[in-house]
């Protein structure tokens, strides 16, 4: 009996050429648009966005000017016309979302708070609760300190750091890491959203999108040496971050060319710019690449010939990691 | 304390019962108290209640921050430490590569005096020091941190960790030599994780000890700069250095650190007039060649002197290396060995309970000197630091 189940090579051969034959001139059809669909490689594509009145005439980020410049840069991220619709494809109603911050570099240099109730108005406005979002770093203190106001209850944004809740146990392991994960990124978040700041590194060479990842973890201070490098690249690869993290707004209203990752006012410059991408890996490259003209505006040398060009980026991209591309030639720019 | 169970450095695996010796936190504070009592210190203060790991609000950092010796201020608020050879530069609020030292605005500060997260009454010959007043008991205490990131490492949770992340108590320096008299203990060990990085705490602390009557011994990596080597151990009564093995490969992969940094302070130390053992965790396949025993061993009579134990211990499956067997005790039998015929005097088998090489002979008539078995030093039949059947002298440290 044949129950479809148990035919010979031969019959099976039989069928694929009738198959064929029936199929007839659609079948060439179909063939020339699987080539036109491969052979393009598809681009990464990282928004830069700027408003040079983002500060009106004071110093301090306008509120009103730096929602509305999200909402410029995600739209064109995202060909989207209305300003919730990124967020919506972003994340589902229900998921927990996390928006993972850097406060290290103290006020003048850390992610900026009004950048970030933005971002938490929006994910509102596309569907998430707001207890379900939690701005978070690695400190409570020092959220405090870069001027989040830290909730830990009720039905307002959560706002706090992992010492409050603590690291897992268990360790989580990849190449060269083997570190315990933050709990508000493993029990907490369904997605993340990272938003690091622009900044030279004085080991890494910069850090941006992929470094930030440090600030969840117990052991940063192990994975210095060398340039962070393979140990950023690693620490990405953590099933953990790389399923979670869904998409990197990067501040560089405030960023920094020199002497970081601590703030240092005459290192500083106001590029009042985000930068977005979901591949961390192209944002990281085209952030380097932002602070190298500045460096050279300055007169400063590249940091390749400081010793300390962001190596890490090159092996996030490299077939081990595949973590994103490096290739400018891949990397989709849009500027507005 | 909390009672936390912590081997030894380079001592593996963890020791399966020491309740027995652990410090309870009730017995801790009320030894802390009549050390503050004793001591007459009107400043002194009682640990802190009990804590969950992320309950660092408790914990108050100014109590535990002082300034570190060893380093130079650089430009831009930066720093560069000059405890270990790692040299880390460190920008302002960073740490460095131990992370218990942080850049405040250009000047750098340990965050781990006084900071203890984790005591214990030991025998001497869990450290292991063998030459070392056996049979007597060391309070042995630790803070978070450690220099290097060994992939074995059985106390990865209290040295891999920032000083924050792991509950600890305020354990001033005459509070622990108190509390080392108090529970009859000649020694006070640094130990469980890593002591260079706390080296201002464990100067003070033996500085301490010794005007209380109480030694000081370090268990430790080695992995320092020769100036610090000198100022901190040399405050020490004895050492004992983990050798994590003989290439600069496995240091790199494994360990994190640098072979020869930690040769230098071996020499160091012996010139210090020191006394000095080592151990050496044998880890199948990756460090148990016959050329790296028979290299060691070469190298130690050569710069060291024959006279300098070496415990070849143990490995059991720890942290990052939890793929290769228990080291078999034929591989250590085979690179004792090895050190015997190369002419070493005092070599060891460690965690290996019952082992006839845990037990001191003679290197001249070959009897036996003193018997261990486990833990503890169940005959000493050294008489002034002779062997009592043919007066051979046997180095060491043998007597209160």
């Amino acid at each position: 009996m044949d129950d479809g189940r148990n035919k010979s090579r031969r019959d099976f051969l039989r069928n694929c050429l009738a198959g064929g034959v029936v199929l007839g001139a659609r079948s060439k059809f179909r063939l020339l648009g699987a080539v036109e669909q491969t052979s393009p490689p598809l681009k990464s594509r990282v928004a830069v966005a700027r408003d040079p009145m983002l500060r009106g005439t004071g110093s301090a980020v306008d509120s009103g000017r730096i929602l509305n410049l999200l909402d410029r840069v995600m739209q064109t991220l995202f060909e989207l016309d209305h300003p919730s619709e990124p967020w919506k494809k972003l994340v589902r109603p229900g998921e927990k979302v996390g928006v993972k911050v850097n406060g290290l570099g103290g006020r003048g240099l850390s992610s900026n708070v009004q950048l970030v109730e933005a971002i938490c108005e929006r994910l509102q406005e596309a569907g998430t609760r707001a207890s379900d979002i939690v701005i978070w770093d690695r400190d409570t203190d020092e959220l405090e300190r870069v001027g989040f106001h830290v909730v830990t209850e009720g039905n307002r944004v959560q706002c706090f750091g992992t010492d409050r809740v603590g690291y897992e146990d268990e360790l989580a392991t990849y190449g060269s890491v083997g570190s315990r994960l933050s709990k508000i990124l493993t029990q907490r978040c369904d997605a993340i959203i990272n938003v690091p700041v622009l900044k030279d590194h004085d080991g890494a060479g910069v850090t941006i999108a992929l470094k930030n990842m440090y600030g969840v973890i117990h052991n940063p201070n192990k994975y210095h040496p060398h340039g962070c490098n393979p140990y950023i690249a690693d620490l990405n690869m953590l099933p953990a971050i790389r399923t979670k993290v869904r998409l990197t707004i990067c501040d560089a209203t405030t960023a920094c060319f020199e002497g970081g990752p601590g703030y240092k006012p005459q290192y500083s410059w106001k590029e009042n710019a985000l930068i977005v991408s979901q591949d961390p890996v192209a944002l990281d490259y085209t952030g380097w690449r932002m602070i190298e003209r500045k460096r050279a505006e300055k007169g400063l040398k590249p940091l390749e010939a400081e010793k300390r060009a962001p190596s890490y980026i090159a092996t996030a991209a490299d077939a081990q990691h595949r973590l994103g591309t490096n290739d400018p030639q891949r990397i989709a720019l849009l500027e507005v | 304390m909390a009672g936390k169970l912590v081997a030894d450095a380079g001592r593996n695996p963890k020791p399966r019962d020491i309740s027995t010796s652990a410090l309870g936190r009730r017995a801790f504070l009320k030894c802390a108290a009549m050390a503050g009592a004793t001591c007459g210190l009107s400043a002194f203060a009682l640990p802190f209640p009990a804590m969950s790991s992320s309950a660092r609000t408790t914990q108050d950092d100014s109590q535990f921050t002082v300034e570190a010796k060893f380093y130079e201020k650089l430009p831009n608020k930066k720093v560069k430490c000059k405890l270990c050879p790692r040299e880390c530069t460190v920008g302002d609020r960073e740490r460095g590569y131990c992370g218990v030292r942080e850049n405040h605005g250009g000047t750098y500060y340990s965050l781990v005096h006084s900071r203890v997260c984790a005591a214990h009454v030991d025998p001497i010959e869990k450290k292991p020091l063998f030459h070392y007043l056996p049979g007597t008991l060391a309070f042995s205490i630790a803070t978070a941190g450690c220099n290097v990131n060994c992939k074995f490492c059985q106390n990865w949770d209290i040295s891999q960790v920032r000083p924050e992340q792991v509950p600890a108590e305020y354990a001033p320096p005459k509070a622990v030599a108190e509390m080392a008299r108090q529970n009859r203990c000649p020694t006070i060990a640094y130990t469980y994780s890593e002591p260079v990085i706390f080296s201002e705490y464990l100067m003070d602390a033996a500085d301490a000890g010794h005007e209380a009557g109480v030694r000081s011994v370090a268990v430790s990596n080695g992995y320092m700069q020769n100036e610090a080597l000198k100022t901190a151990y040399g405050k020490m009564d004895a050492v004992k250095i983990d050798l994590k093995a003989f290439t600069e490969s496995y240091y790199r992969d494994v360990v994190a650190g640098e072979l020869k940094a930690v040769l230098e302070s071996l020499v160091a130390l012996r010139k210090m007039g020191k006394w000095t053992e080592i151990v050496y965790l044998v880890v199948p396949t990756l460090n148990d060649s016959d050329s790296e025993f028979q290299g060691l061993a070469r190298w130690m009579k050569t710069n060291l002197g024959v006279d300098v134990p070496v415990h070849f211990t143990q490995f059991h499956p720890e942290y990052l290396l939890k793929n290769l067997p228990i080291t078999p005790v034929p591989t250590l039998e085979r690179a004792k060995a090895i050190a015997d015929a190369e002419g070493l005097h005092y070599v060891y088998i460690g965690n290996v309970p019952g082992h006839p090489a845990q037990n001191t002979y003679c290197p001249k008539c070959r009897r036996m000197v003193v018997e261990r078995l486990g833990f503890t030093a169940s005959q000493m039949l050294i008489r002034k630091g002779a062997c009592p059947f043919c007066s051979q002298a046997i180095p060491g440290i043998w007597h209160v």
